[in-house]
């Protein structure tokens, strides 16, 4: 009846999961029960689930991800702890087969469920308001993207308490995550959760190339964009040429596990070194998706804060068109080590020192910006210094082990999972944190707190380097990835340092939450009038904080780059733009549950495929395709805002801003 | 099936006359029925030199995907089709480095793995 | 000046780049060409997997044993056919004919049909005689990118049909015929991809 769901599936012997489990549930009990006595689900549900603004989108994202950040990172202390104590004689608390699921988990829920998140978020927030349009190109589709997200990670939170997770790592390679030697369901809660966000992930990158082509303000060419649009539309432009080798990849090993087929088995034919293969020609575009929207944050914050154009604009452009292509040519240095044989390393190595001039261009770009400049340190800039330093060092690191000999050394040791923590963390959390300091006041309507933000910096700044430098020492000491123990005792004192690093980065995340709460408390003080902040360039800060739904009551005429920049110059102050203007009506897109109708189904498919209910299956399948169809149907997908509703909104922020 | 050029380019796929499309699409076929016939009695005569049969095929299936972009999907090289070429051409790059790259890097893998047979043996001694 | 005043001035057209967002038949059309990129990509996954296992075939059928070229060449004639009636209906749809409309799109979803019955025929003539999927990795490749084919096809009659229903039920409003647009894109992209298909596949297997 319920397939192989039963209640052995439940851990019940396993303190550590079961308390876990526990505090989240009633956590989230708490939230629910707070939620349903103050009334708000209405307001929740007309403002945030059924939403298809891209700004609010772009803020649920980014929720998303910063509390799956919390999971991902306790999952990364147990590690951490788990080898500060595993030296010589002792086991330390955490068995193989549970260590195992925890740094499968670990990376799974770090790359896909807060760095793609945060980034996707970030993205879907800006783009409409520095390109001067309304919204992205597909509003209904952007909000099934998000929701499908959420369906992944629910799926993902679901195996800690209901069976187990995946024991492979992140990738999952077979012949061990092959049905033969994973015979449970922890492969299956992967592939099915990730397939499901896959797919939102997917539509989000179509959705936002599209709105970057098609959908820019009058006047607003190529030339006149600014660097955050480029760097996202060389994102997803790779997300949209990506994804894709991702899911068929997926669907391969799937079907060898579901139907008995023998793409990646050891028997009748099978090849595990093409999935190797594949997955990496996914894997590589994935990092670059990443880190060129941080790249695009760190080029607006540097501008802006500086005083100055970003120098060397054209090149900027040209070496983040460059990475986009050339991140599909180097994608075998994931495995130097398989066999390929001299030549084919050899011109992967080659083409993967060559990835590196582009992102050097880069730096000397920003780094020229400030030269010379009015610097203001705000928490953005302290980023911004940090990353610079940081990824540098990380992205050296990458280019020593692009030197095929080097790697054959130090292929899956410790001094790999230094290489990308130093520059996931030091490019993509980094960037993330910048963008979302840069641009909260544009989303909330007030800054968030100045000296808890520099807090938060220097204990993730310092957090990452007492954490992962010993992690290079370790690796060139002979230590490898995804060991639950080790018998050398020199390496604990090493390990011990990492676990400090780790427990100040948990202080940072920590700090977060306590600066979210002081900067709501003191939201008066520090509030957003102008719309205009930092004296920002681009023209998301010629709108008010937060945005009207509509975001731009006139669509703004560009001429050149750094349009609000140019409007100001030429009318003085800010303020001038709302002098008398007629307004007319404007359509909005209207609210529509399909996403998160969409959603649920995806959830009851995924689930009852795990477990082989396959009723349940077909249920989820169906209501999906009802969901879709009933969409279909609807001719009433927008709303109009009458002109007198604009022009008030404008006289009254008009009214607000000379008051200050 | 407008005539006017449109703001951000044309959407791929459109007829932008309207006159002589039923044209394009039976010239299209033609061009496909030939091309198709011509594969097939490729493959099966003695005629052709036959390590460059495969070269023919593809080059026949290359031509027949042009016919099919241009005489049925209306892809032209006009100004507001620009960004429809570019995303087909960026769409041909991955496929090719998808599949030529594959080809080429599991090629290498396989001719240094020892023998099936000898993995056998191994794998059964233990 | 802007560059859209001055380019105003000279006497040119102002570039396409500069007019401001684009028109909704313009962006749903785009985004839909995007879409069939990705897919396209994912068929290109399969066709290497296809290349790389062709010839592991563990000692069991090959493809020469198994694969009938006259088969193949009905199966492609019907695809093919199926695009031009496509091209016709689009037309009918632009015109806003509707006889015109169910007649073309109803001959294209016979053809369509034509070709699954003529897959699924081979697919289960082949499932009897024990060349299935798990026989060996050459199956696997076959019957997946060959299978994956057939249902994207299946998925687009489907969409047919619907689309069938919307015009009967909303009329050629803006909305429905923007979505017959993106469905002829669709019907000629996996007539592209067939392309590939019976060139690596079928034919590929005599030599």
């Amino acid at each position: 009846m319920f397939g192989r769901l039963s209640w052995a599936a439940i851990p019940f012997d396993v303190p550590v999961v079961m308390i876990a489990a526990g505090s989240v549930g009633f956590l989230i009990f708490c939230v629910l029960a707070l939620v349903t006595v103050k009334g708000w689900w209405p307001y929740l549900w007309r403002e945030w689930i059924t939403s298809v603004d891209h700004k609010r989108i772009g803020v649920m994202y980014i929720g998303l991800a910063l509390l799956m950040l919390v999971r991902g990172f306790s999952d990364a202390m147990l590690m951490r702890s788990q080898l500060a104590l595993a030296a010589g004689h002792a086991q330390g608390y955490l068995p193989p087969e549970h260590y195992d699921q925890i740094f499968s988990a670990h990376g799974t829920i770090m790359i896909f469920f807060v760095a793609m998140p945060f980034v996707i978020g970030l993205m879907n927030f800006v783009l409409p308001l520095q390109l001067g349009v309304r919204d992205v190109a597909f509003p209904v589709l952007n909000s099934i993207g998000f929701w499908l997200s959420a369906a992944g990670v629910l799926l993902v939170n679901v195996s800690l308490v209901v069976g187990e997770f995946a024991r492979t790592g992140w990738l999952a390679y077979p012949p061990l995550s092959e049905l033969a030697y994973s015979p449970g369901v922890g492969v299956d809660y992967y592939l099915w959760s990730l397939q499901i966000s896959g797919l939102g992930t997917l539509l989000s990158g179509i959705n936002l190339t599209t709105t970057i082509l098609k959908l820019r303000a009058p006047g607003m060419g190529y030339r006149q964009m600014p660097i955050f649009c480029w760097t996202a539309l060389a994102s997803n432009l790779l997300i949209v040429a990506a994804f894709p080798i991702l899911t068929a990849t997926f669907a391969m090993l799937l079907l060898d596990r579901y139907g008995g087929f023998h793409f990646f088995t050891n028997d009748l034919g099978g090849n595990p070194m093409m999935y190797v293969n594949l997955i990496w020609s996914w894997g590589h575009p994935e990092v670059y998706i990443l880190i060129l929207p941080a790249f695009g944050v760190f080029s607006e914050v540097v501008a802006t804060f500086s005083g100055k154009p970003l120098f060397g604009r054209r090149s900027m452009v040209m070496a983040t068109m460059v990475i986009c292509v050339l991140s599909f040519l180097v994608w075998l240095h994931h495995f130097f080590t398989m066999g390929a044989g001299a030549d084919v390393n050899a011109f992967f190595g080659v083409m993967t020192m060559l990835i590196a001039v582009p992102t050097g261009v880069k730096i000397f770009n920003w780094l020229f910006t400030l030269y010379g400049g009015r610097i203001r340190f705000t928490v953005p800039v302290y980023w911004a210094l940090g990353f610079m330093v940081t990824f540098v060092i990380g992205g050296m690191t990458g280019v020593l082990m692009a030197i095929p000999p080097a790697d054959f050394v130090l292929h899956n040791s410790l001094f790999l999972i230094a290489h990308f923590h130093n520059v996931v963390i030091g490019g993509v959390v980094f960037g993330v944190m910048a963008g979302i300091t840069y641009w909260f006041p544009k989303a909330f309507g007030f800054t968030l707190n100045e000296r808890l933000g520099k807090a938060v910096f220097w204990c993730w700044f310092f957090g990452f380097y007492l954490a992962f430098m010993p992690l290079y020492v370790l690796g060139l000491m002979g230590a490898t990835r995804r060991m639950q123990h080790y018998s050398n005792m020199h390496w604990q004192p090493l390990m011990l340092v990492a676990l400090a690093g780790a427990v100040l980065i948990l202080l940072g995340i920590a700090l977060t939450g306590v600066q979210l709460a002081v900067s709501i408390r003191q939201r008066e003080r520090n509030r957003d009038v102008t719309g205009d902040p930092w004296n920002g360039r681009t023209l998301e800060w010629s709108i008010p904080s937060p945005p009207p739904v509509w975001n731009f009551s006139h669509l703004p005429q560009v001429d050149r780059a750094d349009a609000f920049w140019a409007m100001k110059q030429q009318r003085g102050t800010a303020q001038d733009r709302n002098g008398k203007r007629t307004y007319e009506t404007i359509h909005v897109p209207r609210n529509n549950p399909t996403g998160f109708f969409l959603a649920f189904c995806a959830v009851l498919l995924g689930f009852s495929l795990i477990w082989h209910i396959w009723w349940g299956a077909g249920l989820g399948l169906l209501g999906a395709i009802v969901v879709c169809l009933r969409q279909a149907w609807r001719t009433d997908g927008e709303i109009e805002v009458p002109a007198e509703k604009i022009t008030a909104f404008e006289r009254l922020h008009g009214l607000k801003e000379s008051a200050v | 099936m407008s005539t006017e050029v449109e703001a951000q380019g044309v959407a791929p796929g459109v007829n932008v006359h309207t006159h002589g499309t039923r044209r394009s699409y039976l010239i299209g076929l033609g061009y496909a029925l030939v091309l198709t016939l011509a594969s097939f009695w490729a493959s099966s005569t003695d005629l052709i030199y036959s390590p460059g049969v495969p070269i023919l095929l593809e080059v026949l299936a290359i031509a027949q995907m042009g016919v099919h972009l241009v005489f049925f999907l209306h892809i032209s090289s006009a100004p507001d089709q620009t960004n429809n070429i570019l995303a087909l051409a960026f769409g041909i790059f991955v496929v090719g480095l998808l599949v030529f790259g594959s080809m080429i890097i599991m090629a290498h893998l396989n001719h240094n793995m020892m023998p099936t047979d000898r993995l056998m043996q191994l794998q059964m001694q233990r | 000046m802007s560059a859209a005043e001055q380019a105003l001035l000279d006497g040119d057209a102002v570039p396409l780049s500069l007019r401001g967002p684009a028109a909704t038949r313009v962006v749903a059309g785009y985004g839909f060409w995007l879409f069939l990129l990705s897919d396209i990509i994912i068929f290109a996954a399969l066709f290497a997997a296809y290349a790389v296992l062709s010839g592991e075939t563990a000692g069991g059928p090959t493809a020469a044993d198994l694969f009938d070229k006259k088969h193949v060449l009905i199966e492609t004639a019907c695809l093919l056919a199926s695009s031009v009636t496509c091209g016709f209906g689009s037309l009918a749809v632009q015109s806003g004919d509707r006889t015109s409309t169910y007649f073309w799109m109803a001959i294209t979803f016979i053809l369509g049909v034509t070709f699954l019955s003529l897959e699924v025929s081979e697919f289960s003539h082949m499932l009897s005689i024990g060349a299935g999927p798990s026989r060996s990795a050459f199956l696997s490749a076959f019957f997946t990118l060959v299978g994956t084919h057939g249902l994207h096809v299946t998925l687009g009659l489907c969409w047919l049909v619907v689309m069938l229903l919307q015009v009967a039920t909303l009329g050629f409003q803006p909305m429905v015929s923007r979505r017959f647009f993106c469905f002829g894109l669709f019907w000629h992209a996996l007539d592209i991809v067939w392309i590939g298909v019976f060139t690596i596949v079928y034919l590929g297997a005599h030599l």
